[in-house]
């Protein structure tokens, strides 16, 4: 379906924005979790973005995307009151939530927006949702107005120490556990959205301490609905399809390795579609 | 002094692209017939007393009929024939095994030249298509008022749910098709190839379709953005599942997520649905093979290697574990992807993908084959010839060793009752499930079969539920 943009918001100028479409049908249904596929153009490609947020009584879908190529630098040029030719969704497993205490919510770059989806899901689950985030500098940090609106703690890092803890999110993320341990808090799950360097760092983190942790995996996907296998990650000795049968894994479980290469499969393209597209633009 | 003249004419062939400039272009291989060729090959016809064709036919077309009216120059005539019973007759006759079919029971087909009753097809429906919409679709000018209050949503818009949408329209029924991706058609849509189904005939066949009442909803997932239960809810009397065959197979084979190793699907839906063909004009990429290997021996084997080929590749290899003789493929895509320059690795069979440092794919280690007793399919099995493995330099591998059932709507639908090979379990009179008033059709009953097989169930489904909901109504 045509989706209209009802609001735009420009996060961090030129590189993030946050778009708030009107999809009742996608927002009656999605659960943090999900994702949708969009596509700008005729000739466009489809691409997954987390949903941030869903407002089902004002039938809207939040997202908010990094400019990293071709089909973001397009949808940067969108405005409120433009329409978006394809919107498909909500796609994949929502999030397992249950009550289960603290859940500690760690996000890294445009993942924390798609993670504060996860952690309100949480909260209003009962748990205790300590947010953890992490940015380059205090300008690129997301969102951190939003989660202190639904986390018991926010916990900010930053590698120029602009705001909050100078390092990494990871640093930040081991005091919490082992302030939480010292204190007989009983730590039920980490989540972790972000880069995939982000993502692998934190597992490699809780994987001694044996808490349960999640990952939401962004592989490269076409269909988004299970029919291509573009998106397949090897998950303990299964191979899985991030869009169907994720995004979320057993972040101890993910072969981050492989990922990460097969993240690489067509960056050639991607830089020759982008140039293509500045090419096109300044004509 | 002339020599007598045999009685029954050869075939016409039908002229086609010339194969070394074809894989050089996705434009469709056969020209089809002219009229003057079509009308000398319906004169083939023996006009049989009691014609076999029709029998081989899914969907039951009156070949017989059909034949002499183009024959004596009625081809708006001959469509409406076709059209009775066949929604799709331009798809048809472009990929339907008709050598299996109407073709296999010509009785003509003994020496060896059965009338080419395909490619007849193919010529009344393309030269039909000049006509109003309203002829195209239902075989008649005046369009049938559609019932608003009896509505019929079908799941998926592939050849099965077209076909029922089709049958249903001209009974006045109203149908509204729900389709995930963003184009309706299906596999003839994300699976089969410009050059060999052209989407502007797809596209044609759905623009009829609407113009005959049937609604038709992109981006709509089934058991996502909607359940079957939400559809009853929303006032649908009856809901018919052709969700199709979808989800790629893999073999479980060391390597297999190696950069450069693919499913069929993903990578024909890239070239197709996407036009990745036409990067970068088009966004989404196709990956680029120099020696390509496609493991597989069905049409889409066929469909993805000639796809390789016509993208560049400088060779282009079939690796298939029995012989030529036990591919599935449609005889005239095996006859066409070796015209082009398609090689066979027959009686080959990989058993892991190599990579360099990279995880870029280089090689495919194969065993050996050789053909042993029959199996319970009937075809010989393939059993490993000992110590006879080799390497074969590959760079993109393609997998088309076949689909299974998309787990979407069905994990949705957990009350739905499914067989033991997780395809959805129908009557096989009515083709209802266990779930009252829900149908199901095409591969998503079946397993991957053919286009026409679904057609014939879209049209099987149709009939039962416009005779429920008109006797009801």
């Amino acid at each position: 379906m045509a989706v209209p943009i009802l609001h735009k918001r420009k996060l961090i100028p030129g590189r993030v924005s946050e778009l708030v479409l009107e999809a009742p049908q996608i927002a009656a249904k999605a659960e943090p979790g999900n994702f949708i596929i969009l596509r700008l153009a005729d000739d466009g490609e489809r691409i997954p973005l987390t949903i941030a947020d869903t407002d089902a009584a004002k039938g809207t879908i939040t997202l908010v995307y990094l400019v990293v190529g071709k089909s973001t630098a397009h949808l940067e040029t969108f405005e409120a009151g433009d329409t978006i030719l394809d919107v498909c969704g909500p796609l994949g497993r929502p999030t397992h939530i249950e009550p289960v205490g603290t859940v500690l919510c760690v996000g890294g770059g445009t993942g924390i927006a798609a993670m504060h989806h996860i952690a309100k899901g949480h909260q209003l689950a009962g748990n205790h949702v300590v947010s953890v985030i992490g940015a380059r500098s205090e300008d690129l940090l997301l969102f951190e107005k939003e989660l202190t609106a639904i986390s018991a703690e926010v916990l900010v890092a930053t590698d120029d120490g602009s705001r909050g803890h100078k390092g990494l999110v990871t640093e930040v993320l081991e005091q919490r556990i082992q302030q939480g341990i010292e204190a007989g808090e009983s730590i039920g799950e980490i989540v972790a959205v972000g880069p995939v360097p982000m993502m692998r760092a934190v597992a490699e983190l809780t994987r001694p301490y044996g808490i349960k942790t999640t990952v939401s995996l962004n592989s490269i996907m076409v269909d988004g609905i299970g029919m291509c296998g573009s998106c397949r990650v090897t998950v303990g000795d299964a191979v899985r399809f991030a869009c169907v049968d994720g995004p979320e894994f057993d972040a101890h479980q993910v072969d981050f390795e492989e990922m990460m290469r097969r993240q690489c499969t067509f960056s050639e393209q991607e830089k020759l579609s982008y140039d293509h597209f500045c090419r096109k633009c300044h004509d | 002094m002339t020599k007598k003249k045999s009685k029954i004419l050869p075939r016409r062939s039908m002229p086609m692209q010339d194969p070394a400039a074809r894989v050089g272009n996705f434009n469709e291989v056969a020209n089809g017939y002219s009229l003057e060729l079509a009308q000398e090959e319906a004169r083939r016809c023996l006009q049989c007393k009691t014609p076999t064709c029709q029998d081989g036919c899914p969907v039951e077309v009156d070949c017989k009929r059909f034949i002499r009216e183009l024959a004596e120059g009625q081809v708006e005539q001959a469509f409406r024939t076709i059209k009775e019973t066949n929604s799709l007759p331009a798809v048809c006759g472009r990929v339907c095994p008709q050598e299996n079919q109407c073709e296999g029971r010509c009785k003509l087909r003994p020496t060896g030249q059965p009338v080419a009753i395909g490619r007849l097809e193919r010529y009344v429906a393309d030269a039909f298509y000049a006509g109003t919409a309203c002829e195209a679709t239902v075989g008649r000018e005046d369009c049938p008022m559609i019932r608003e209050d009896l509505r019929v949503a079908a799941i998926g818009s592939g050849p099965a749910s077209l076909t029922l949408a089709g049958y249903l329209a001209a009974q006045g029924v109203k149908v509204e098709v729900f389709e995930a991706l963003h184009l309706p058609g299906g596999v003839l849509s994300y699976g089969i190839p410009e050059f060999r189904l052209p989407k502007s005939i797809v596209r044609t066949e759905v623009e009829t379709l609407k113009e005959q009442g049937v609604e038709f909803h992109m981006n709509w997932v089934g058991g996502k953005t909607m359940t079957v239960g939400d559809l009853f809810d929303q006032g649908f009397k009856a809901v018919f599942l052709g969700l199709g065959a979808g989800l790629p197979r893999f073999m479980k084979l060391p390597g297999e997520n190696l950069i450069g190793v693919f499913s069929a699907n993903e990578y024909l839906t890239r070239v197709n649905l996407m036009g990745g063909y036409r990067f970068p004009d088009y966004d989404t990429p196709v990956f680029p093979g120099r020696k390509v290997t496609v493991i597989g021996g069905g049409n889409v084997a066929m469909d993805a290697a000639r796809t390789a080929l016509r993208l560049g590749a400088e060779e282009v290899r079939i690796v298939y574990r029995r012989t030529q003789e036990e591919m599935p493929a449609r005889l005239e895509e095996l006859e066409h992807a070796l015209e082009e320059g398609v090689q066979l690795e027959i009686l080959a069979c990989p058993v892991a993908f190599q990579g360099d440092e990279g995880g870029r794919l280089t090689s495919m280690r194969v065993q050996k084959m050789c053909l042993g007793e029959p199996d319970e399919s009937g075809r010989c099995r393939p059993m490993p010839v000992e110590d006879e493995a080799y390497d074969l330099e590959t760079d993109l591998a393609i997998i088309a060793v076949g689909s299974g059932p998309n787990q979407i709507l069905l994990n949705a639908t957990p009350n739905l009752g499914l067989n033991s090979r997780g395809y959805i379990e129908v009557d096989q009179e009515t083709l209802e499930t266990n779930m009252p008033m829900v149908f199901a059709g095409g591969d998503i009953v079946t397993g991957a079969a053919t286009v026409v097989e679904a057609m014939g169930a879209g049209r099987q489904a149709g009939k039962e539920i416009s005779r429920r909901l008109l006797k009801q109504g």
